[in-house]
């Protein structure tokens, strides 16, 4: 049996997969979060069905792509369940009513999020809501799990309605049936509403704003490394070290075992950062220098969706994205790009259009560097100075800003305009944040993690065969004479289509100048995206465009490369 | 009658004519239909910048040009 659930964007959809499946996905309090279709099972009274997870729609009428899915996916379902909003009952029903006049499959109905119709003085009837729909109505909670049971043990009742042949106008019919079966009550402002106004209007927006932005960096900075300090990097010291050394003089350090799993020594001790071993630079990277910057972000940004932030910071910064050719909702692949590109990149199909895809996507590729990345960038930087790392991300900033211009200017067509739901702030769930916690640093553990080993054997490897010396001699002109780095900076550029955290450790046993460190740092950012978020804009975008954007990152890179040397140079940097 | 653009921010007003066609569609999905009273949250008043406005329990954010051609009664 293949049971489809679909609703609005941001009722719950997600939630009550989660809940029915026990398949984890990603839910948060902003339209646009689910951009793939999950499929999980689940098992009741002896039967076996397929549940369909689906990204929000608004009607079923074809106008864009994902109402055409809607509709394809109506068309494979047995079983339609129907989430809605109960706080936005008027909103919610346009779509039922379209489901009931022309789906033609059973309907249930979820009234989702009834605990908050409490607070907010609305009361509705799921008896009487259900005679006058003419399908079977359950309310729940998904976030609790409340009311779960009733869906489950009702789905057969599932039916098509008698409304179906209704030719009332649809805005009459929905004003009809909410009057009949809501009732409002008047209720006092409270501070999520207060706070909700101050969000948005002017001045009070950018204060919060500024507040917002400042307070996630200074925590996720702030958590991260005093998770290095106080528990990673103690535990390689005292728990990990010992074992790794003792290993090392087993195997004996000229052979061919010792130079790939712990790799070179500098005078006896283990440099986790530049040995370049499976178990030593291999482990040391992704769990002590990455992680810990993982899940500090994934933990603001978790906060940050639940909340119901976002939408309101793409509302801001609907101005500045204009000159780019953009939106504001536009920040929502940008801040998720921070974490992981990949993320970043599904999120481009909340684009219609294809110019902006195309500039969201170059843009993304190029300047937003991901958390793996960031980490390490830290990590090779901050010992010289913080205000080394801030001038990376200064300059990643204006490349954002002019590299978008210019798209803007050169590339023809329109420029669409913001036209997005802003939901209500809702306190953020622990659970589901925790559940997205575990999701993103399980998927950061399966993705990158063997990414990262093949990298460093792909390193060594290329080492051994001297391709690195070969390559680099072929770059040389523009690596040494426009970038001013030493030529052996090409087994970074080659790891790094790989993954760039291993790419910016491989500068480390090079002992670039600071000046070389910024230009090899930033450079590393802008070139090239890493492959996993190589294989998603390729799909995102298409060949054809993906090949354009390709020219327009190496064509950056050569050149910034080019300025940010001659600059630093001329400055007085050596 | 003036334009979603034009009202005053804080102001209530009944929508009467959602002009272009295209826009129509994606406001109505969204819950913003003709005969509705909505109320102007934000709307900078130097005409850039997204406006932003209520209808009911809904809360939308659109574009200066297409908020130029919603047209609405100041209530």
């Amino acid at each position: 049996m293949n049971i489809l659930l679909i609703g609005n964007p941001n009722v719950g959809k997600s939630v009550l997969f989660t809940r029915l499946t026990g398949v984890r996905v990603i839910a948060s309090n902003y339209p646009g979060t689910t951009v793939e279709f999950k499929k999980g099972f689940m098992r009741f009274f002896n039967i076996k069905a397929q549940i369909t997870d689906s990204p929000g729609t608004y009607s079923l009428a074809a106008g864009n792509k994902a109402e055409d899915v809607a509709v394809k996916l109506i068309a494979e379902a047995d079983l339609i369940i129907n989430v809605i909003d109960a706080t936005n009952l008027e909103r919610n029903l346009h779509l039922t009513l379209e489901l009931i006049r022309q789906a033609d499959k059973p309907v249930i109905i979820v009234l989702n999020m009834w605990d908050e119709t409490k607070h907010l003085g609305i009361e509705i009837n799921p008896g009487k809501l259900s005679q006058r729909l003419g399908v079977p109505v359950v309310a729940t909670c998904a976030l609790t799990g409340e009311g779960i049971k009733d869906l489950v043990y009702n789905i057969n009742a599932a039916r098509t309605s008698p409304l179906r042949d209704s030719t009332s106008p649809l805005w009459s019919e929905i004003g009809d049936i909410v009057e009949g079966v809501q009732k409002l009550h008047h209720r006092h402002h409270t501070f999520l509403d207060i706070l909700e106004d101050l969000s948005i209007k002017p001045p009070s927006s950018l204060f919060i704003a500024a507040g917002v932005m400042g307070v996630s960096f200074g925590v996720i900075r702030f958590i991260a490394e005093n998770l290095i300090t106080y528990i990673f990097n103690p535990f390689f010291t005292t728990v990990y070290n010992p074992l790794i050394l003792r290993l090392s003089a087993v195997l004996g350090e000229g052979s061919l075992l010792h130079s790939v799993l712990i790799g070179s020594l500098s005078s006896g001790v283990i440099d986790y950062r530049r040995s370049f071993g499976l178990l030593t630079t291999g482990v040391y990277v992704p769990t002590a220098m990455v992680l810990p910057y993982i899940f500090s972000f994934y933990l603001m940004l978790s906060l940050l969706e639940d909340w119901g932030y976002l939408p309101r910071l793409a509302v801001l910064a609907d101005r500045l994205f204009h000159r780019l050719g953009l939106h504001g909702y536009a920040i929502i692949p940008m801040i998720l790009g921070l974490g992981c590109n990949v993320p970043g990149a599904l999120s481009l199909r909340l684009f219609e259009e294809r110019r902006e895809k195309f500039i969201a996507a170059t843009l993304l590729a190029i300047a937003v560097p991901c958390m793996a990345q960031t980490a390490m960038i830290i990590g090779l930087l901050a010992p010289a100075g913080g205000k080394y790392v801030l001038l990376v991300f200064a300059v990643l900033f204006c490349i954002f800003q002019i590299l978008g211009r210019l798209m803007h200017r050169i590339l023809p067509g329109p420029s669409p305009e913001i036209l997005i739901e802003i939901p209500p702030y809702r306190c953020p769930h622990l659970l589901n944040i925790a559940g997205k916690l575990w999701l993103r640093i399980g998927g950061f553990f399966k993705e990158a993690v063997p990414l990262v080993l093949t990298g460093i054997l792909v390193i060594n490897l290329l080492y051994f065969l001297k391709v690195i010396d070969f390559l680099g001699n072929i770059f040389k002109p523009v690596i040494t004479n426009l970038w001013g780095l030493p030529q052996e900076v090409i087994g970074a550029l080659i790891i790094g289509f790989l993954r760039k955290d291993v790419a910016v450790s491989m500068l480390r046993p090079l002992n670039l100048s600071i000046r070389q460190m910024v230009v090899g740092a930033t450079i590393l950012s802008i070139y090239f995206p890493c492959a996993a978020a190589f294989f998603v804009l390729v799909k995102e975008l298409g060949i054809k465009d993906m090949l354009k954007s390709m020219l327009i990152m190496l064509g950056t890179t050569t050149i910034i490369g080019f300025i940010l040397n001659f600059t630093l140079t001329f400055l007085g940097w050596s | 009658m003036v334009s979603l653009a034009e009202l005053s921010v804080g102001q209530q007003a009944r929508v009467l004519h959602l002009a272009r066609a295209g826009v129509e569609n994606k406001l109505y999905n969204l819950g913003i239909r003709e005969g509705m009273v909505i109320k102007k949250v934000t709307g900078s008043s130097n005409h850039h910048g997204p406006v932003v406005i209520k209808a009911g329990r809904t809360q939308v954010a659109l574009g200066q040009g297409m908020a130029s051609k919603v047209m609405v009664e100041p209530l």
